[in-house]
């Protein structure tokens, strides 16, 4: 344009005196780099490892981390300028802490998976440990995986509606003192450790009240651990619902409570069982108040409220102590089906949320 | 079925602070009456006591008297939920229930009070979309969620599910202030039909809207920030637009305000 009409005007100058940059276009690294960058410094951390003589490979590790941080930095300062560095240098560090979190993850399954397939199969998940001992092989899971469902389904029959209705009265009814006390012993209770709830059962239960162990007294340990969970979940969900959906349906001559029922529970029922969903999760591990309150038989036992029960968390640490060959399989095999069950409660949960999310189709 | 609205010395406060200060006024029925004034005003809280929904906020307190046709809404015994059924309300974000499809949503008001007849609940759907001017456009679609719908479709769907429930009084407040042109004139033709069988109030910011839909007008205004809103005088729209009896009014309308 500019030479197709005489433009007189000054050229446009930075108040500080230097040019405004005349094209908008910059240097750019190719896409590719990052990756080759990260190539090439896990092969020089490997190289430097094994010309150096460092055994720990952590070492290798952090020698490549340290290179790839330093490389890509050094490279792009120098060809895309301070910004642009300091935007790749971010990047990198996230990466890096990325893969810090996924190594373990990545480790830990493998290992199981490794492992617990040995001695895996239908007779395992089908047979219990019966009158057989320690060290020879054979056996199987199946009183633990019985006694795992009964004690956490119990646990869920209690815990999950005290903690929703919990939940609702703080969001939708709790004004004043009340509901700031209830708040407050929420969140101590979330702090409280299994073994402390386990030990809260026993003492009233077992030796106040006389009763013997059972997977009913294992229950209700584990619901005091589910319930404040279940609570802070539901009251984040309930806390999503816009207000406007309760003063639509209010302004509709729609009582309260059933505002709550068909309007503002349907609404956020997706998010609230995900967090019955995770509040399971997290109690199906729980070894310490099963240890105390269900003590762990070695035969099927299908009643969960009278004598001992095994449960899957408490028979891999019983297996883990025998020490023999054969209990050690056993034991990474139990708890291949444990990480699997709270995996799969986790798909469920994630798949409830998505059924069930309000739908935005034309 | 429309009732006249008789209110007297109402005031509405927010915990401590008043929100609105003495105000009496006389809603006539099958009119539409308008409520004008600055951001602030108590407009739209004064719409809220008189469906009783002022109190559902936290802290919501009324004094006064509201009369619908003779029954005090603040009297001992009176059930807000009964008030709520006999003076509906559209909001000024439409707000269809996301859970819920079009039909349902339409048919939430009654189910939700109890009617579960299938035929019946059928003809009232039809008979409310039809109402809001909305049938031709859903009535292959009534299965689908009402989120779907674009915001003009959505508020008349709101005003669909404020009729279907058969109120005498229809509170709207500020229901065209998020919609764009075409679907606000849909909207007033609409009022101008619902005022043959509904006592209408409708908030508005647009005082061409006022001038356009309503029969008379109220214009409120407030001292300073944070002072109790009140009711500066109410007459018929014409009256308020050409040749008001309060500087204010006269003031606010031409744009000389503040």
């Amino acid at each position: 344009m500019s030479d197709v009409m005489t433009d007189r005007r000054p050229r446009a100058e930075h108040p500080g005196g230097t040019p405004l940059p005349v094209s908008l276009r910059q240097a750019r690294l190719p896409r590719w780099t990052p990756a080759a960058l990260a190539l090439v410094s896990a092969a020089l951390g490997t190289g430097i490892g094994l010309v150096g003589g460092l055994d720990s490979r952590i070492q290798w590790g952090l020698i490549a981390a340290l290179l790839f941080i330093g490389g890509t930095f050094a490279l792009a300062a120098g060809v895309e300028g301070a910004r642009q560095a300091k935007d790749r240098l971010a990047t990198s560090l996230v990466w890096i802490a990325f893969l810090l979190a996924v190594v373990p993850l990545a480790s830990l399954l493998w290992e199981t998976v490794a492992r617990g397939t040995t001695v895996l199969d239908g007779f395992f998940l089908s047979h219990s440990m019966g009158t057989l001992p320690d060290a020879l092989p054979g056996g199987g899971i199946y009183h633990a995986i019985i006694g795992t469902l009964e004690q956490v389904g119990l646990a869920t029959l209690i815990a999950a509606p005290l903690g929703l209705l919990t939940a609702v009265y703080l969001v939708e009814y709790g004004r004043g003192r009340l509901a700031k006390v209830v708040t407050f012993f929420v969140d101590v209770m979330t702090g409280i450790p299994s073994i402390v709830a386990g030990l809260f059962i026993l003492s009233v239960w077992i030796l106040i009240l006389g009763f013997g162990p059972s997977g009913f007294a294992g229950s209700m340990a584990l619901a005091i651990l589910m319930m404040p969970v279940v609570v802070r979940s539901t009251e984040e969900m309930l806390k999503l619902v816009p207000n406007e959906l309760r003063e639509a349906s209010l302004a509709l001559g729609v009582p309260k409570w059933r505002t709550i029922l068909k309007v503002v529970l349907p609404t956020s029922i997706g998010g609230i069982t995900t967090g019955v969903m995770l509040a399971i999760a997290r109690i199906t591990g729980e070894t310490a108040p099963v240890l105390l309150l269900v003590w762990g038989a070695k035969t099927i036992n299908g009643n969960p409220f009278e004598g001992a029960q095994q449960s899957l968390p408490l028979y891999v640490f019983q297996q883990w102590q025998q020490g023999s060959d054969a209990s050690y399989d056993r034991a990474w095999s139990a708890a291949l089906v444990l990480i699997a069950f709270v995996m799969i409660l986790n798909l469920v949960a994630r798949g409830i949320a998505r059924w069930k999310a309000p739908k935005t189709g034309r | 079925m429309a009732k006249r609205i008789d209110v007297s010395g109402l005031s509405a406060y927010y915990g401590g602070h008043k929100a609105i200060d003495d105000i009496s006024m006389t809603v006539e029925p099958r009119s539409v009456t308008a409520f004008i004034g600055p951001s602030g005003c108590g407009k739209s809280t004064f719409l809220r006591t008189l469906n009783r929904m002022h109190e559902v906020t936290p802290g919501g307190r009324v004094e006064g008297k509201v009369l619908l046709d003779d029954e005090n809404l603040y009297g001992s015994g009176v059930d807000p939920v009964a008030v709520r059924r006999t003076v509906g309300m559209v909001f000024q974000r439409p707000n269809p229930f996301p859970t819920m499809s079009i039909f349902d949503n339409v048919a939430a008001g009654l189910r939700l009070n109890g009617t579960h007849k299938k035929n019946e609940l059928k003809d009232i759907v039809e008979k409310s979309l039809r109402g809001a001017n909305l049938w031709n456009e859903v009535k292959d679609r009534l299965g689908k969620p009402g989120s779907g719908l674009s915001g003009g479709q959505q508020q008349r769907l709101c005003i669909a599910r404020a009729i279907a429930v058969e109120p005498q009084v229809l509170l709207m407040d500020e229901p065209c202030s998020a919609l764009d042109p075409i679907s606000t004139l849909a909207i007033e033709d609409l009022i101008g039909e619902l005022k043959e069988r509904f006592t209408i109030v409708i908030v508005t910011h647009n005082m061409q809207q006022a001038a356009r839909v309503s029969d008379r007008t109220a214009f409120f205004n407030l001292a300073a920030v944070g002072q109790p809103g009140k009711l500066v005088e109410i007459d018929e729209t014409e009256r308020i637009f050409s040749n008001p009896s309060v500087q204010a009014t006269e003031d606010y309308i031409s744009g000389r305000f503040g």
